[in-house]
């Protein structure tokens, strides 16, 4: 089974949930940080990573002996990411979506493909949790390519936990796609319940079953709970807001390492989703 | 004219709030929300809208069924598997690269052109405003936060403003990228955790790489103080300015539920007083009138 925990909204405790789920399962079970750009998880969970893997997206290479400047792969390309001008063939990796379109067209059979460089991927292992994220190159602009890549290890023989970026564009429903259930973490207050309902939206686009978790539920006002209640969206979990919380994040720890009465709470988290699904 | 842009790599670190009560204090400025995936600014701004243009960018494959033979080529040369079995495209998976339209023996694709969004002119009590919204799902984030960027700055010629106050978004990925290029600087709002801290680092890392200069304050300060002096001592030794630090403090979250920023919620608060103190560090840096 595939948990995607998202938000819409940033800093609403994704990886909070995330990371203390995983670690009060504890056993058969996978965390997948996709929030490629700013993963997180591990600072949390601390893990012994054992593998880091760098990974590349394939971008054309023109071989200059072979090429007649005859100009098919630049009429094709919809990114303008390669371009004929005289006699020079211009190659713009950063815009290259990697469709393979200018190696196919080209008559000549002078363009093969190379790697680009995206990020790189790592993998470990804390308390019994299979760990692993991506971490988008800084300057890289696309990163469907590497959560891809991360989603690739999910194991269907464990609970995959999977932590989704913010917003409602690619990435985020690039990581939401193969999920069972969708697990969105909000907040009480205008800025949370806006960007919810984009993530709703996701998950109806996507077709995907979702339930809510209301952090620092104590802290706004009434509308998202009455916006739950008109979709019929679960409520599985409330958490108020608590400074002890806020100062265990703060620092790296966690909730359920610190507060052991918070690993039931997760446990039942988990045992309400399950039933969701049945 | 002067562009700033305010960023944060986490998101929920307040970056929406902290640019809500700066326009308070701004003056001769335009108000521009380049966070087009989950806008919140105008929750705030509750702006009344002058001009709505649609955002079309990129294409969707189409197969029309009549003349489609089945042959397989598309699917077979499809990199993202978004042609099913029967022969529908998934508008989701589909990249818009063209590739199945091209080489159809049958020219049974069509490729339309894509509305991914609209973006939006308005007038706020605090300036005008210029600010769009995506989709949900949809592609070409960066591009319509480069258009938001572009519109923003022609209206502030044409009204002769002296600034651009620019929310951004979360990340450092497509969008940031869009949101940062060119501007006069950036302003990373930080908050003291583990994960504010290693985000603040990425994107400082990223206006350093596109050769944007930035500053930076740290919200919520008071929720720990060793990594507030961390963050800052980091800050030091990378040449970036710290502004100030702002405390914690529920008042953010009631002056967005009465739709106000923080100094319209109260005038004398805390918090105001170290924003205030902020701001004056910020407007003398970026030498505003």
């Amino acid at each position: 089974m595939i948990i995607t925990i998202a938000s819409g909204k940033g800093g609403t405790g994704k990886t909070t949930v995330a990371t203390n789920l995983a670690l009060s399962i504890g056993t058969k079970v996978q965390l997948l940080d996709c929030d490629v750009e700013q993963p997180n998880a591990h600072l949390f969970l601390n893990p012994v990573f054992e593998r880091t893997d760098t990974v590349t997206t394939p971008v054309p290479e023109i071989d200059m002996d072979k090429c007649t400047f005859c100009g098919k792969c630049g009429e094709l390309c919809e990114f303008k990411a390669i371009v004929v001008v005289g006699e020079t063939v211009l190659a713009f990796d950063e815009l290259c979506h990697s469709c393979g379109g200018c190696m196919a067209v080209c008559p000549e059979g002078a363009i093969t493909e190379k790697g680009r460089e995206l990020g790189v991927l790592q993998r470990g292992h804390c308390n019994g949790i299979e760990f692993m994220h991506g971490k988008l190159r800084v300057g890289e602009a696309m990163s469907p390519p590497l959560i891809k890549e991360v989603l690739s290890y999910r194991d269907p023989a464990k609970l995959t936990i999977v932590d989704a970026p913010p917003g409602t564009s690619c990435p985020v429903i690039e990581t939401m796609k193969p999920a069972d259930f969708v697990l969105l973490v909000t907040e009480p207050t205008p800025f949370g319940l806006n960007d919810l309902k984009l993530a709703v939206g996701a998950t109806k686009i996507l077709d995907i079953p979702c339930g809510l978790v209301i952090n620092r539920c104590d802290m706004g006002d009434e509308k998202v709970n009455a916006y739950a209640d008109d979709e019929n969206l679960p409520i599985l979990m409330e958490i108020p807001f608590d400074r002890r919380i806020a100062e265990v994040y703060s620092r790296g720890d966690m909730i359920v390492d610190v507060m052991p009465e918070w690993k039931a709470k997760f446990l039942e988290l988990y045992e309400k989703i399950k039933a969701q699904l049945n | 004219m002067k562009e700033l842009i305010v960023i944060s790599g986490k998101g929920g670190t307040g970056k929406t709030s902290l640019m809500a009560a700066f326009s308070s204090l701004a003056e001769n400025k335009i108000l521009c929300d380049a966070d087009v995936d989950a806008a919140d600014l105008h929750l705030i701004m509750d702006p009344k809208v002058v001009r709505r243009t649609e955002f079309q960018s990129g294409n969707t494959a189409a197969i029309n069924k009549d003349m489609c033979t089945e042959c397989g080529l598309c699917r077979e040369m499809c990199r993202w598997d978004a042609i099913s079995a029967v022969y529908e495209v998934n508008s989701i998976g589909c990249e818009g690269c063209g590739v199945c339209v091209h080489f159809c023996p049958e020219k049974a694709i069509d490729f339309p052109e894509n509305t991914c969004g609209e973006w939006f002119v308005s007038d706020t009590r605090l300036g005008p405003m210029v600010h769009a919204r995506l989709g949900i799902a949809e592609e070409n984030s960066g591009k319509l936060v480069s258009l938001v960027r572009q519109e923003a700055r022609k209206l502030a010629e044409s009204k002769k403003l002296d600034l651009i106050l620019t929310d951004g978004p979360p990340g450092v990925g497509c969008p940031v990228i869009a949101s940062i290029g060119g501007a006069s600087a950036v302003l990373i709002v930080t908050e003291p955790t583990v994960s504010g801290k290693h985000d603040m680092e990425r994107v400082a890392q990223l206006a350093a790489h596109f050769k944007v200069p930035a500053m930076i304050c740290v919200n919520k300060f008071d929720l720990n103080l060793e990594q507030t002096r961390e963050i800052e001592n980091y800050a030091e030794k990378k040449g970036i300015i710290c502004l100030g630090r702002i405390p914690f403090d529920p008042i953010f979250t009631k002056a967005m539920i009465k739709v106000q920023t923080v100094f319209e919620y109260n005038g004398q608060s805390a918090v105001g007083e170290a924003l205030r103190g902020t701001w004056q560090r910020l407007a003398e840096k970026l030498e505003l009138g």
